[in-house]
């Protein structure tokens, strides 16, 4: 299964305040066990939000927001994508890095949905949109 | 015991299990008896884990307690054969230089007993069948009855393959060693066999098969890409992590929704796995980045990677595709590679450029009853126009194939040559 490792963001990160030397070293160190492990696919740290935008759905309108975004504990400063055996095995790998962030952060574990998550609702038919909805982004 | 709390064991086993047996067959020099102690260690994490509570760092824990049963086991048979051994001498016997911190000389002590752990479960005295069962159980951390379900075989079967190959290493006292020179290719050839293998049986899996099978790939790409972290300057060890990841970025497009095979070239590209394509790609550059000459997965690969960077059928590079057949040709002769190729130049350079080539492999008589021979055949003749010719061939190709579904595909185009 894969996972999405979601590093929140903080004050600081929202900031833009770089991590100190020490913290860049653990992290890779941390980065590096992932390799060596087999289970890392990806991973990127992002800007802060104020470099971000947003575009606001309503009925048929679009209207874009610039940011700084305001709830700064539900934002995302970085990822990373796993490739594990199970959610617990994700928990145990994330209980070892080092905290991304001077004070208190959190990081979220989230699976990735595969087509067999959809079990029994994941019929042909659906199947067959599915696809039918792959191939028109593709062309688009 | 708490149902969480045994997930989380189970969890933090899989992880470590590995690196605890091979830091324990380094003491004990015995890879089974290695497993054994290291099995040791997980019974005692179930027994005080759930009383006394998970310690700090409970990857430490299991590894210290394991190499102390190591050498509590050392210094019995040291008694009792009344003999000193050079416990002294061998710093790794006292168990010290594991530091759960992980300072960068113990990083790579650990480094190198995976490595060693590797090369022994794949040692030639083995058959390939137990290095594969080895490897799973060993190295992915897998339990005999996941590697039974994968396999579609009987627990004890497998299990006893497994007892009788740790039997076997012990007989014919294997070093534990990473080989060196010369050794170190053929060595390294079938331990890059045995994970191919491992994910073949997962790619071959059909739509419906249980979970454990499928799962065999990506536990194949976590050991080929844990092996280019342990050996980076091995060029065909990037090629084999390329070559899966790239085959295992169309797994979910080789099949329709009713289930039938979809052919590479009719597949619906938008369901490619386009972070495996990325990560396969930057793969093959590594293997390519480094000295030496490319060997047959990196080869593979190479092919792969041309379907992959096409982003429709028909932009495939044909002419790139031929090159690549004609370096495998060379470091893997096969008449199953030579029909291969023949396809791609009759896509490169059209049917009438690749007929004499196949026609030379079945005048060679070595694919006498491999059925893609005259299906490739048929296929050339009926570009070429020469219909009847066609039919013959798509016919005896039905004739020959083993699975009723290819079948039926070949008597239909054999039928479709009167209209």
């Amino acid at each position: 299964m894969r996972v999405m490792v979601i590093v929140k963001a903080t004050a600081d990160s929202e900031a833009g305040r770089m991590p100190e030397e020490e913290l860049l070293l653990a992290m890779g160190r941390f980065n590096e066990e992932l390799v060596k492990a087999g289970i890392m696919l990806a991973g990127d740290g992002l800007h802060p939000s104020s470099r971000g935008k947003r575009v606001r759905f309503s009925g048929r309108e679009r209207t874009v927001i610039d940011g700084p975004f305001p709830e700064t504990r539900e934002l995302v400063a970085g990822y990373w994508i796993w490739q594990v055996r199970s959610m617990d095995e994700a928990v145990e790998w994330v209980k070892r890095c080092p905290n991304p962030m001077p004070g208190e952060s959190e990081i979220e574990i989230r699976p990735i949905f595969e087509p067999a998550d959809f079990g029994e609702a994941y019929t042909p038919e659906v199947a067959r949109q599915e696809a039918r909805i792959r191939a028109g982004l593709s062309q688009g | 015991m708490d149902p969480g709390l045994r997930r989380r064991i189970d969890a933090l086993w899989r992880i470590e299990s590995a690196r605890i047996v091979a830091a324990v067959a380094r003491i004990v020099r015995d890879v089974g008896l290695a497993e054994d102690l290291a099995q040791d260690a997980l019974v005692a994490a179930l027994e005080h884990w759930p009383v006394r509570g998970v310690p700090d760092n409970p990857a430490a824990w299991l590894m210290t307690t394991a190499k102390n049963r190591a050498l509590d086991r050392i210094r019995q048979a040291a008694l009792q054969r009344q003999r000193n051994l050079e416990l002294g001498a061998d710093a790794d016997a006292r168990g010290e230089h594991f530091t759960p911190d992980g300072s960068e000389e113990a990083d790579q002590e650990l480094d190198d007993d995976l490595l060693r752990l590797i090369f022994t479960a794949c040692h030639p005295v083995l058959s390939k069948e137990a290095q594969v069962a080895l490897v799973l159980k060993l190295l992915a951390g897998l339990t005999t009855a996941e590697i039974a379900r994968a396999f579609l075989q009987a627990e004890p079967t497998i299990a006893q393959r497994i007892v009788r190959a740790k039997r076997t290493l012990g007989e014919a006292n294997v070093p534990f060693e990473v080989p060196r020179g010369p050794q170190l290719r053929e060595r390294l050839a079938a331990v890059l066999e045995s994970i191919y293998l491992i994910f073949n049986e997962g790619y071959t899996a059909t739509q419906g098969d249980d979970w454990m099978r499928p799962a065999l790939c990506e536990e194949a790409m976590r050991l080929a890409r844990m092996l280019a972290g342990l050996m980076p300057g091995e060029r065909e060890v990037h090629g084999l992590a390329a070559l899966l990841e790239l085959q295992a970025s169309r797994l979910h497009a080789r099949t329709d929704a009713e289930g039938r095979p979809v052919l590479l070239l009719d597949q619906n590209r938008a369901k490619w796995d386009w972070l495996l394509i990325g990560r396969g790609l930057a793969s093959l550059a590594q293997a390519r980045s480094l000295p030496g000459s490319a060997g047959p997965y990196e080869l593979q690969a190479a092919i792969a990677a041309c379907h992959a960077r096409a982003r429709r059928a028909e932009d495939t590079d044909w002419e790139a595709i031929v090159a690549a057949y004609d370096e495998l040709a060379q470091v893997m002769p096969s008449p199953v590679v030579e029909l291969n190729r023949a396809v791609a130049v009759s896509k490169a350079r059209g049917a009438d450029a690749a007929l004499p080539l196949v026609d030379a492999l079945a005048s060679g008589g070595q694919l006498r009853d491999y059925h893609l021979l005259p299906a490739v055949r048929g296929d050339l003749l009926l570009r070429l126009g020469r219909t009847s010719e066609a039919r013959t061939e798509f016919e005896r190709a039905a004739a020959l194939a083993r699975n009723r579904r290819e079948q039926e595909l070949l008597l239909e185009r054999a039928r479709a040559t009167l209209s």
